[in-house]
């Protein structure tokens, strides 16, 4: 559809700022190139308000067929890539149909958006937000323009935090008692805890506490889960005897972490878990995997 | 070929590990230089991973640990300086924090610590803690035993200690106190660990690398010991309590007898002597392996050298009862540790002592229970036939003799001869030997009979054969020196009142008697010259006190004297027994006892005739008799003539003709005494020359017919000296022409063909000779008397 702009420099320009743009905080977003650019960050339920400029290539109008501009949730499955569902879509109307002859500038303004997904970029699936402007140009092919934004939703800590705590073992073998201090963790947070060696009968090595995350997409007889471990974080350095407990203190702010997300719109699903990992002299691996809640609270800066 | 050599392939690793952190430190120096936190972290961990290796020793990986000690160093230079890196020293704290390994990550957060210390955003105590937690993570003992010394190392000055500025409010000296414990105690049971990994075979390779590890973990002591809040309270209280809960419950021998030891020699003296009791009471609860004994002993030694040190800490010991702890707990060890070896208990007893003769020297109580201890260990055993125990038990019983230098002291402790009484023949003598000898250098005077009869029971050894020894065994000349040295003892034996010697000698007897044949001639005269000694001095005190009842009277002495001297006749020793006779002889002359000189000259003259059958011995012992009744004056006329007859008669019937002549020449003097009142019997005098005249010529001619030729001349000028005296001293009955006639025969005798000339009577004859001339030309009375001698 839009070869023959591609065959071709665009007829026009198309430019889109926020209102706040200079103030607002940008945060870096990857692309599908893989570039890292920095993105306005939003939350649900904020306005989303700014304007877009077009200005028509030198000396050339430009005629179309009505200028819209649409604010698209969309979540893409790369298994089905290209293909979009639009969770929310809203749209506004810039232009009626008619003649571009010099640069104009639109406003527009999407009023306390719902905006309830934050951006994501798993291994599988994406979620993201764009505001699309469309120049409708009926033979000649529409001229598109994106621009992303990011999305974080922020929650209030939790009232009841309960700690972690269990007793596993291999019978005869292994008894280690573990506590971690919260079963939610804000992304910035510090894991603290302990494991208290209870019987030891074989020859460990080393242990480490890893943060594994579950991300899980499709449904039904589709789903299809994929396992990262985004941490691997030494606990202990040799053999520990009977009735020695070992501290953890793990910070969670140098991993690239995000809030857990249950069932996003039927789509997929974000888990963490901290996985203990106990490794004998013959590298056999013994470990004990809890899911913990990750969440983002507002950050008070 | 695939078998590598071990120690070539340590020098690799290490080679490897020294690589690793040079190449790093490269990338750190530049990371530094520009001021780049981020990569200096990254290439500091990095740096630190070398330090994960489990392939080096102790010796090794302390090489390598060095090497990255240096390293940290600039790491901390630069962390302190917060312009450099533009991140303050919270952020820091928890930026380190982040490395993934632990092993970097606790070595750059105990650096980050010390510098958060410094910087007093944080109280010290709440930063150590943190620190000393966290380093639990690390439970390899080699690679964890470094990390926390890496941690002592940099918290050692920043410990909030009294007067130090990281002392406040809220930090105490005790959060230091408890700091160093923590670490020690973790340091310690890291160490203990070692003994547990690793193959059984290996174990002497171990027990070698963890005593190169020791004083990694005994360095922490060392600190607590230094930091100055650590007062005599704190240390009963807490420190070393707490110090011996890990050292009791780590249940390593190892470790134990280091601890131990490390206590022991880092806090001061006062403090061990306030809290004996609680460092006591840990030794029974050691292990049964561990040398608690080198352990008591060496806090023995230090208490002792403390005590020397100045007297006034002695009241000290005395208020905490040292000694009674002391003992109670050697007692408690011994009880607990049974298979101790006896070697083991008996140094323990010798530490004790040693104790005792510094701090309580008045105590002679303590000294004799200690050996009690001893006897008691020792009860029930055979003879020690170990040589280690042997020298324990001597050194245990030199000791009161080196300190008090008096045997008299030693002589008052019951149990010492109990203790002598177990060690084996051959060292009882030696060590009956080191107190003789104690008492010779020191000179010390043996006082009372109660004494003396210890100290022969101590000597015992000495003093007789002692049942089950074969004598065969013995060596001639160290038995000579042993009853040498009886010999001299008996001379330090002494009492100025006569009784109580009197009392002594018959000690004496009593045990030399037991002696044997090859004692006695050692021991008797030696007794003998003592008693003699003794009757001297009474006739020098009192020629009056004649109560019969006083027992020391010179009497009795001589009967005992005789009762001694006969004891010889079991040798039988006669030349000796002779000997001795004539000296009692010759004290009973001094004494003016007539009959006891008599009858001593008849046991004297009876000996002669019925045991001195060597012809040789004949002609001493006949010199020695006509020689000591020369000089007796207590003889009336018959008996005086009855012996000198006797004398003369003997000296006639001598075997050889020129002994016959001597001894008859000799009797002359017998009628001769140039005293006051001595008899003055010119007659027989020249009677006797004449008669060994004719012995003198009967002997020439006797060699004239068995060899062809005249012997020398020198009997001739032997008599015509005796002849010189005589007329020198006025006997009418010497005259010059008898010596005329003498002379003119010994000329003769001379020139004679057949007289072999011998120098030596040659030039006797000569001096005589010139002696005459010289008489003559003297002048004077002497002069006038040899003037009608014609030469």
């Amino acid at each position: 559809m839009n070869y023959i702009i591609g065959a071709f420099k665009p007829a026009c320009h198309i430019s889109i700022t926020f209102f706040d743009g200079k103030s607002r905080k940008q945060v870096p977003s990857k692309k599908e190139n893989g570039q890292t650019l920095m993105v306005p960050l939003f939350q649900s339920q904020e306005n989303i308000v700014g304007k877009i400029s077009i200005e028509p290539v030198s000396g050339k109008k430009v005629e179309h067929n009505g200028i819209k501009v649409e604010l698209l949730g969309q979540i893409e499955m790369y298994f089905d890539k290209g293909n979009f569902y639009d969770f929310t879509s809203l749209v506004r109307e810039l232009d009626i149909p008619g003649e571009l002859y010099e640069q104009k500038t639109y406003p527009f303004e999407f009023s306390s958006v719902e905006m309830p997904y934050e951006t994501y970029n798993g291994v599988n699936v994406r979620l993201r937000y764009v505001l699309k402007v469309t120049i409708n140009r009926g033979y000649a092919g529409s001229i598109v323009e994106y621009q992303d934004f990011v999305v974080r939703n922020y929650t209030p800590p939790p009232s009841i935090n309960n700690s972690i705590k269990m007793e596993v073992g291999i019978e005869d073998c292994l008894h280690i008692e573990f506590e971690y201090n919260k079963s939610k963790y804000h992304l910035k947070d510090v894991i603290i805890g302990k494991i208290y060696f209870l019987l030891v009968r074989i020859k460990l090595k080393n242990m480490d506490l890893e943060i594994r995350r579950r991300e899980s997409t499709g449904s039904g007889a589709n789903t299809h889960v994929e396992t990262e471990t985004l941490a691997k974080f030494e606990l202990m350095d040799g053999a520990p005897v009977r009735g020695e407990s070992i501290p953890i203190r793990l910070f969670l702010s140098p991993y690239e972490l995000t809030p857990t997300y249950q069932n996003i719109n039927n789509k997929f699903s974000v888990k963490y878990y901290l996985n203990l990992v106990l490794v004998d002299e013959e590298d056999r691996r013994y470990f004990k995997q809890q899911e913990i809640t990750m969440l983002r609270l507002a950050e008070t800066s | 070929m695939m078998i590598s050599n071990g120690i070539e392939d340590e020098e690799k690793w290490l080679a490897e590990g020294m690589a690793g952190i040079q190449h790093n430190a490269f990338y750190l120096h530049r990371a530094l230089d520009s001021n780049n936190l981020r990569e200096a972290l990254k290439y500091s961990a990095l740096l630190l991973s070398e330090l994960r290796t489990s392939r080096l020793s102790p010796h090794k990986y302390y090489e390598l640990y060095m090497r990255a000690f240096d390293e940290l160093r600039r790491l901390e230079m630069f962390f302190k300086d917060e312009n450099r890196h533009g991140c303050s020293v919270v952020d820091l704290y928890e930026l380190v924090q982040h490395a993934g390994n632990i092993l970097p990550r606790l070595y750059l957060l105990c650096t980050v610590g010390s510098v958060y210390i410094k910087s007093k955003e944080a109280p010290a105590k709440d930063v150590l803690k943190d620190l000393v937690e966290m380093c639990r993570g690390v439970q390899h003992p080699i690679r964890g035993l470094f990390l926390r010394s890496y941690l002592a190392q940099i918290s050692r000055d920043e410990l909030p200690d009294i007067a130090s500025e990281y002392e406040s409010e809220g930090d105490t000296f005790m959060d230091a106190v408890e700091f160093v414990l923590q670490n020690f105690a973790e340091m310690n049971k890291l160490w203990v660990r070692m003994q547990h990994q690793g193959p059984l075979r290996e174990r002497e390779k171990l027990d070698k690398e963890r005593n190169e590890l020791r004083d990694l973990v005994g360095k922490n002591l060392h600190v607590l010991s230094q930091i100055e809040g650590v007062d005599l309270e704190i240390y009963r209280d807490t420190v070393l309590p707490r110090v011996l809960e890990q050292v009791v419950n780590c249940k390593d021998e190892l470790a134990q007898y280091y601890l131990m030891d490390c206590i022991i020699q880092v806090f001061p003296d006062e403090y061990h002597l306030q809290t004996l009791e609680t460092l006591l009471g840990a030794c029974p609860q050691l292990q049964s392996a561990v040398d608690i004994k080198t352990v008591l002993s060496r806090l023995m030694e230090r208490l002792s050298n403390y005590a020397a040190s100045s007297p006034e800490v002695l009241p000290e010991f005395l208020q905490v009862e040292a000694f009674t702890k002391l003992s109670n707990a050697i007692g408690k060890v011994i009880e607990a540790q049974v298979d101790m070896p006896i070697v083991g208990a008996i140094t323990l007893y010798v530490s004790l002592l040693t104790f005792t003769l510094h701090v309580h020297p008045d105590r002679l109580d303590y000294v004799d229970q200690v050996l009690g201890e001893c006897v008691k260990k020792l009860s029930g055993k055979a003879k020690l036939q170990d040589s280690r125990v042997t020298k324990q038990v001597v050194a245990l019983l030199s000791a009161p003799l080196e300190k008090y230098n008096d045997i008299v002291t030693a002589l008052t402790l019951s149990n010492y001869p109990r203790v002598m009484d177990h060690l084996d023949a051959a060292t009882n003598k030696v060590m009956a030997m080191v107190i003789i000898q104690s008492i010779m250098k020191n000179n010390t005077c043996v006082s009372t009979s109660d004494k003396v009869e210890v100290l022969f029971e101590l000597i015992k050894g000495l003093i007789k054969d002692i049942e089950g020894t074969s004598t065969d065994e013995l060596d001639e000349e160290d038995f000579k020196e042993e009853q040498n040295s009886v010999a001299r003892l008996m001379h330090m034996l002494y009492n100025d009142d006569p009784e109580e010697m009197l009392k002594i000698i018959n000690t004496v007897w009593k045990h030399i008697m037991a002696g044997g044949p090859k004692r006695l001639p050692f021991t008797v005269p030696p007794l003998v010259f003592s008693t003699l000694k003794l009757v001297r001095r009474l006739q020098v005190q009192d020629g009056d006190v004649a109560g019969e009842e006083v027992p020391a009277t010179p009497k009795k002495i001589f009967q005992i004297l005789n009762q001694i001297i006969e004891a010889l006749s079991v040798v039988p020793s006669p030349e000796l027994a002779l000997r001795l006779y004539l000296q009692c002889a010759e004290a009973a002359n001094d004494c003016d006892l007539e009959p006891v000189a008599y009858e001593f000259f008849t046991q004297a003259f009876v000996l002669y005739e019925e045991e001195v059958a060597d012809s040789k011995a004949q002609v001493t012992a006949i010199h020695l008799i006509i020689g000591t009744l020369q000089r007796m004056n207590v003889f009336g006329i018959e008996n005086r003539d009855t012996l000198t007859h006797k004398a003369t008669g003997y000296s006639a019937k001598l075997l050889k003709k020129p002994d016959q002549c001597r001894a008859v020449y000799a009797c002359s003097h017998l009628f001769w005494v140039d005293d006051q009142d001595g008899i003055k019997d010119g007659e027989r005098v020249l009677l006797c020359l004449k008669r060994s005249l004719r012995i003198a010529n009967a002997a020439q001619q006797m060699v004239n017919v068995t060899r062809g030729s005249s012997g020398p001349v020198t009997l001739f000028v032997e008599i015509l000296n005796k002849y010189l005296y005589f007329f020198e001293k006025g006997s009418p009955q010497i005259t010059g022409a008898a010596i005329q006639g003498l002379i003119e025969l010994i000329k003769t005798e001379m020139q004679s063909d057949s007289t072999t000339s011998n120098p030596a009577s040659d030039a006797f004859f000569a001096s005589t000779l010139r002696y005459i001339r010289f008489q003559k030309q003297k002048g004077g009375v002497m002069g006038e008397k040899y003037d009608p001698i014609k030469l």
